[in-house]
């Protein structure tokens, strides 16, 4: 086991385009680490250049103490798996398993053994003798991360590993990576863009955008206090409610007269943006104390939760969370009140927190 | 032809829980359609029909008029003609077929050989200008062929090609290269690249991955493109016919086209060399059919 160093990490094609834009992480030992970010933003270059499967152009690549710019991905002493499995369609899953072990040269006993461990691990008993053909996808990606756990690498490199497998089992791999990871404490770099699994899975997530790390932080970090707007729109469902603001007498006012807290050490002559999370935000009655008016636009019922959407001063896409005791009809003029702290102001020109 | 137009009926407004399509058809349309399919497949395949009869007639009924369609002699000296000379040594046009066989089939081995790896590196590797190199490359099959004989030629003339069978290997090669590479490519995109990097985190080399994974999958592919290949060498005329004059390094196409033009036409020895000529491709494609329509149908299918 060993935590990872990325340094300076850079990526550019042939073509010109810049994948990775000087990227620094450091992984810690035993760590849940998690990349997230739209599409093409560099996580999946960034992982692929950590298991040597693509060279950076510059930048340094250290797992544990080892400097592995240079060493091929077989040396590396790292698994991975992938999106569609990657496993060898002529091989029974027991074949599978064993291949990587077999190509490392262990004895045959040791072999098996490991194989056997890593498919009580996994549960795969009665698949053993299946080829990947006659797996569903949720079996094959089991065999895969037996596949990465037999050669009990030093790290685990998961490459949006859940993305082919419907809702459902979705949760239950994620429940069951995460408890596996706990139970080995083997280092794990995990790539995705869905935001839920990242915020359940890691204990750091690191945010991407266009090439360059927007914030790195624990999940309650990132959520709380989003680093740029790209994060505050990028964590939760529904995001953040970002509101136009004005600093006045020392408060924040937005258009539609609500008044927030400023955080301390904010910046004058600045056009604002206050960051609200719709469960900081209540829909009251019209009138009601502490309360600025406001109209439903739609109300999505969840069953556990109501998310209003209301128009407030003319922002019409103002979310608004609320159990589901409370009924508000569409189109109904209601109340709009903050309760929840001070929020995150950010700079709409540098889209960079504030204060 | 039918079946769009019924469709741009029934496409309308009108509100009907019956299409028109299926009021105006049943019986009627089912009949038009046999009718139709039948005189296409007699005006598609009677000249094969009469090339195969006109190649086991005996010679007085070849001539015979009115033709006979039926009640002629059957012989097979046509064929023995084709592979034995008069005077009992081989025949010029054994030779020409072997020739074929040499040509057609040292040219598309060496398409595969050049044209697979070619796009297994374009469909996996990002390279600088990587779509102008494919449109470059695709561009060479932009003219018909023809177009370069006379340039071919000359060059050829330099440089001692002409007249000999590595000239024609070559020269079909040089054809078959550019569209192996673009229906591999087709190939090889559908084949995810992740066997390759978890072989390649299994401690096998770039080259080894693509040899010991990649490349069995492709397999219907490789031989869909090969017959494409060989069936282009196999039935190539015009460059076989410049580049080649002596009767040892002909190939069947312009050899066959040789026995017409004397004083008198020998119909049965052309019918039968023609049929000798067609039978191997038509085996060829038969024994690989599966690879054939798995390969055709491969590409079109998106994961």
């Amino acid at each position: 086991m060993a935590g990872i160093e990325v340094t300076a990490l850079h990526k550019r094609y042939p073509d010109g385009t810049v994948a990775v834009d000087h990227v620094d992480l450091s992984i810690g030992d035993g760590e849940l680490f998690v990349m997230l970010g739209p599409s093409g933003c560099g996580k999946t270059t960034t992982l692929r250049a950590i298991a040597g499967l693509e060279r950076q152009t510059t930048g340094d690549i250290r797992i544990g103490d080892t400097l592995v710019n240079d060493l091929p991905p077989a040396e590396r002493d790292i698994a991975m798996v992938f999106q569609f499995y990657a496993l060898y369609p002529h091989l029974r899953t027991r074949d599978n398993l064993a291949f990587p072990l077999r190509a490392e040269g262990l004895p045959k006993s040791e072999v098996h053994k490991r194989v056997e461990e890593a498919a009580r691990l996994m549960r795969l008993g009665p698949l053993m003798d299946r080829r990947p053909r006659r797996l569903s996808g949720g079996e094959q990606q089991r065999v895969a991360l037996a596949r990465a756990l037999v050669r009990r690498p030093r790290a685990f490199l998961m490459d949006e590993p859940l993305t082919n497998l419907d809702a459902e089992l979705r949760a239950d791999m994620r429940t069951e990576i995460k408890h596996l990871q706990g139970q080995l404490g083997t280092t794990m770099v995990y790539v995705t863009h869905d935001q839920v699994e990242a915020m359940s899975l890691g204990h750091r997530i690191a945010i991407l955008n266009k090439g360059r790390v927007e914030q790195i932080g624990t999940p309650l970090e990132v959520y709380d206090r989003p680093a740029s707007l790209f994060c505050a729109e990028f964590i939760g469902s529904p995001p953040m409610n970002l509101i136009e603001v004005e600093v006045v007498d020392g408060k924040l006012h937005s258009k539609g007269g609500l008044v927030l807290t400023p955080p301390p050490g904010l910046p004058r002559d600045r056009s604002l943006v206050a960051g609200v999370r719709p469960e900081a935000l209540e829909v009251t009655e019209p009138g009601a104390e502490g309360s600025v008016p406001a109209r439903v636009v739609s109300a999505e019922g969840l069953g556990d939760e109501v998310i209003y959407v209301v128009d407030h001063g003319g922002q019409r896409d103002v979310r608004v969370r609320m159990p589901p005791t409370v009924r508000f009809a569409t189109d109904a003029s209601v109340g709009l009140r903050h309760s929840g702290g001070t929020p995150a102001v950010y700079d709409v020109h540098t889209e960079d927190l504030v204060a | 032809m039918a079946v769009s137009v019924d469709d741009a009926v029934s496409a309308g407004p009108v509100r009907d829980h019956t299409p028109p399509a299926r009021r105006f058809g049943g019986r009627g349309r089912a009949v038009l359609e046999v009718a139709l399919l039948t005189v296409l497949a007699v005006v598609m395949l009677f000249p094969v029909l009469w090339m195969v009869e006109t190649s086991i007639k005996e010679n007085r009924d070849v001539y015979a008029i009115p033709a006979k369609f039926f009640d002629f002699k059957v012989t097979v000296d046509h064929f023995k003609d084709v592979f034995v000379s008069s005077s009992g040594g081989r025949s010029g046009l054994s030779v020409s077929f072997l020739n074929s066989v040499v040509v057609a089939g040292v040219s598309t081995v060496l398409a595969t050989v050049l044209g697979v790896p070619a796009a297994w590196a374009y469909s996996r590797f990002a390279l600088k200008a990587k779509k102008d190199q494919l449109f470059f490359i695709l561009s060479t099959r932009f003219m018909p062929p023809v177009v370069v004989v006379i340039p071919i030629f000359l060059m050829y003339r330099q440089v001692g090609l002409i007249d000999t069978q590595l000239g024609l290997i070559l020269i079909y090669t040089a054809f078959n290269v550019p569209f192996t590479i673009w229906m591999m490519k087709g190939f090889v995109d559908e084949v995810p690249a992740e066997y390759e990097d978890a072989a390649m985190l299994d401690g096998y080399t770039r080259l080894q991955a693509f040899w010991k994974f990649t490349l069995p999958l492709l397999v219907p592919g490789i031989a869909a493109t090969a017959v494409f290949a060989l069936i282009f060498s196999w039935n190539e005329f015009v460059f076989a016919i410049f580049l080649t004059s002596s009767d040892d390094v002909r190939t069947a196409p312009p050899a066959i086209a040789g026995l017409i033009g004397g004083t008198t036409v020998d119909w049965g020895l052309v019918a039968a060399s023609s049929v000798v000529f067609a039978v191997p491709v038509l085996v060829f494609a038969y024994l690989v059919r599966r690879h054939l329509v798995a390969g055709v149908t491969l590409g079109a299918v998106r994961r």
